[in-house]
């Protein structure tokens, strides 16, 4: 929620610490800077790559968009501090955003995020122990004509029944989209980049954990 | 009434609508096309005026008025679309982008010429992921063929359009919040005055249009605004994208002029179909959760810009309903919906911030089965000092919040009492604390 602030009994970063954004992040993040009057507008969309590319926003990484953009790093803090998206500590290798609005309330959506957490063994917010899947809910994904619905990372499953539970997570696909794709939000190609996630256990959103606790 | 022909969704159905060849060859681009070789920006202005082209986006407010707000002597232009999405249980831009991206396109274009815009964003929430992938296909696809960029058509108008993801928040939906969200920062909708014609984006004249507005532009340019006025009734004209979800038979998203009932949007044949397993309607929200609601005996309500006012409701919204049938626990509505505002409460505002997670937590106590006859009142009480409209708020949202909560409590009042009444004794007490 976003007018809550962060935990702040979370040690401040090292400064000293290894650079954590590669040279075609950074490459990626600076060829945004043409389409914006301002290198701060060109936040979201490098928030959105960084994450792509290192599976969350440390606050290393913070520091270091901070320093691309040359804003303090406090207001990259405050920005990502109110979306719902963004995650500060390591989330699994797929997200489960699993719809609480109202149509998919009605059409059972409580039902399936039963069996979901039942099938994962995690709560909301939380992230299974092999790294694979991070669990939260949202408000409405706009997928309403198909409810209940869940996003796994990029693919809505529509008309989720609760039988069809087991074998969507089952699906090593099932975060696959069957559409041509823009690698413009995308991580940038280079070859040591890796998914993080092998720490991901326990992990949690701090985002996601306030929303939690409301 | 002949067979009414879809023009916003046309190209549903359509093999590879989504791809520029395809929308070219059905004779797509020719609006945007005769606006930059035809048309001065101003005469795209006047046509837009006349066919009173009522935004929709939520407010209705008429797209070619707001053009004329920029001021005369501006020498850079914004155009964002607003493509946010997230009120429930809306999908009608959705579906839009998901068949005709090329449509949007288009309609930026026009809208970009008329506004004498040098960059248009569309704002995408960011759940929306093929979508995106869509929309961005579709703008290299139009800068490739020399659609976008620089000397449209030849016509000397440059345009670049860039596609810009949001991260999560249903207040980025609000034309400020979407302007404060564009330059990096937290969606917190604006102070206004000043709007954001006069000053937007980056401080400079920026539009704020909706998707759906936009895709109207190629049809009213290419066949005229006496052709929309013509198309539903006066002061409503136009086609317009329903939608409709709940326990419905055919949930989904029509198009339709805007002279049919709640009742036909989830009855006939051409929309919802009825209800499903024989279930009677209880509730409708009919333009989207924020409008309020009806009951089942309000159901003649026409979905056009100015009836819903009637029936005690904000708006037409964005003329997304969904049906609650009378097996739903009227508690669990109240619930679902306290919660979603007292989340997206972006939390600058005290009354707004306060109020809605006041409400929530009332709609918690009641759904558990510990509420108190006089929180009805204590409900009512606090929707009602709330809002933009008593002046005590940046933007809309909690005059969204309070329409359908307080609408919940009013309309279905008996229902609250009789549940209150059959409580477990005791439960109050126990759970007051716990919940205050
Ligand atoms: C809380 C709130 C959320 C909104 N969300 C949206 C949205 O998701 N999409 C949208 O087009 N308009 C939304 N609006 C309305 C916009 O502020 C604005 O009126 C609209 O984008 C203008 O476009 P139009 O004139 O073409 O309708 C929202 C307004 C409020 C107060
Ligand atoms: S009214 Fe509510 S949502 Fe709108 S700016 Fe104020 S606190 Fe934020
Ligand atoms: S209510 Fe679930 S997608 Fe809209």
């Amino acid at each position: 929620m976003a007018w809550k602030t962060l935990d702040r009994t979370e040690p401040v970063y090292d400064k000293d610490a290894p650079v954590v954004l590669s040279e075609a992040v950074r490459r990626k993040i600076e060829s945004y800077f043409p389409r914006y009057e301002t290198k701060r507008a060109v936040l979201l969309p490098a928030l959105h790559v960084v994450q792509e590319s290192l599976g969350h926003v440390s606050w290393k990484a913070m520091a270091e968009v901070a320093e691309i953009l040359e804003i303090p790093p406090s207001d990259v803090l405050d920005t990502i501090s109110f979306y719902t998206h963004f995650w500060t500590k390591p989330k699994g290798r797929k997200v489960i955003t699993v719809c609480r609005s109202i149509s998919c309330e009605l059409m059972g959506g409580r039902e399936m995020l039963d069996a979901v957490k039942a099938k994962l063994g995690i709560g909301e917010h939380e992230t299974t122990p092999d790294g694979e899947y991070s669990l939260v809910t949202e408000e409405c994904l706009a997928g309403c004509d198909h409810a209940p619905c869940m996003l796994i990372n990029e693919r809505l499953h529509k008309n989720v029944r609760l039988e069809d539970v087991e074998k969507i997570l089952a699906d090593l696909e099932n975060d696959r989209i069957d559409a041509q794709r823009s690698d413009l939000y995308d991580a940038p190609d280079e070859p040591e980049a890796g998914q993080s996630g092998d720490d991901a256990a326990d992990a949690t959103s701090d985002v996601a954990e306030m929303k939690a606790a409301d | 009434m002949g067979k009414y022909e879809p023009v916003l969704l046309r190209s549903v159905g359509v093999a590879d609508s989504r791809t520029l060849a395809v929308y070219q060859s059905r004779g797509g681009y020719a609006g945007a096309r005769k606006a930059l070789t035809q048309m001065s920006s101003e005469e795209v202005i006047e046509e837009v005026k006349r066919a009173n082209l009522r935004g929709r986006g939520g407010a209705g407010f008429p797209a070619g008025v707001k053009w004329t707000f920029l001021p005369k002597d501006r020498t850079r232009t914004y155009l964002c679309v607003n493509g946010d999405e997230s009120e429930p249980p809306t999908f009608s831009n959705r579906v839009l982008m998901e068949h005709d991206p090329h449509q949007l396109i288009e309609g930026v274009i026009i809208a970009g010429y008329a506004t004498k815009a040098q960059v248009a964003y569309i704002y995408l929430r960011v759940e929306f992921h093929e979508q995106f992938h869509h929309m961005q296909t579709a703008v290299d696809e139009a800068y490739a063929a020399g659609i976008l960029g620089k000397n449209i058509f030849g016509s000397g108008y440059d345009l670049d359009v860039y596609v810009h993801r949001g991260a999560g928040a249903y207040v980025c939906g609000e034309e400020t919040g979407l302007i404060e969200s564009l330059e990096g920062k937290r969606g917190w909708p604006r102070i206004k005055p000043p709007f954001p014609a006069i000053e937007g984006l980056f401080r400079k004249p920026t539009v704020v249009n909706n998707v759906e507005t936009l895709c109207n532009l190629p049809h009213i340019i290419e066949r005229g605004a006496d052709w929309f006025l013509g198309v539903g009734p006066q002061g409503s004209s136009g086609p317009k994208l329903f939608c409709v979800s709940g326990p419905v038979k055919r949930p989904g998203c029509y198009e339709s002029p805007m002279d049919i009932t709640c009742e036909e949007l989830i009855m006939s044949d051409k929309f919802g179909r009825g209800m499903t397993d024989g279930a009677k309607v209880k509730a409708v929200f009919p333009g989207g959760i924020s409008m309020g609601v009806l009951s089942a005996d309000e159901l003649g309500m026409k979905m056009d810009f100015d009836d819903p006012r009637n029936f005690g409701l904000l708006g037409l919204g964005t003329a997304a309903a969904v049906v609650v049938n009378t097996d739903t626990d009227i508690r669990e509505v109240l619930r679902n919906l306290a919660r979603f505002y007292a989340l997206e409460s972006c939390g600058q505002c005290t009354q707004c911030r306060m109020g809605t997670s006041w409400m929530y937590r009332i709609a918690q106590r009641i759904a558990l089965g510990a509420g108190r006859l006089e929180d009805l009142d204590l409900f009512e009480e606090v929707s009602g000092r709330m809002g933009m409209m008593p002046g005590l708020s940046i933007c809309g949202l909690p005059d969204g919040a309070t329409f359908p909560l307080r609408g919940l409590i009013q309309k279905f009042r008996g229902e609250f009492e009789e549940h209150i009444r059959n409580q477990a004794p005791g439960r109050a007490d126990e759970l007051l604390t716990v919940l205050n």
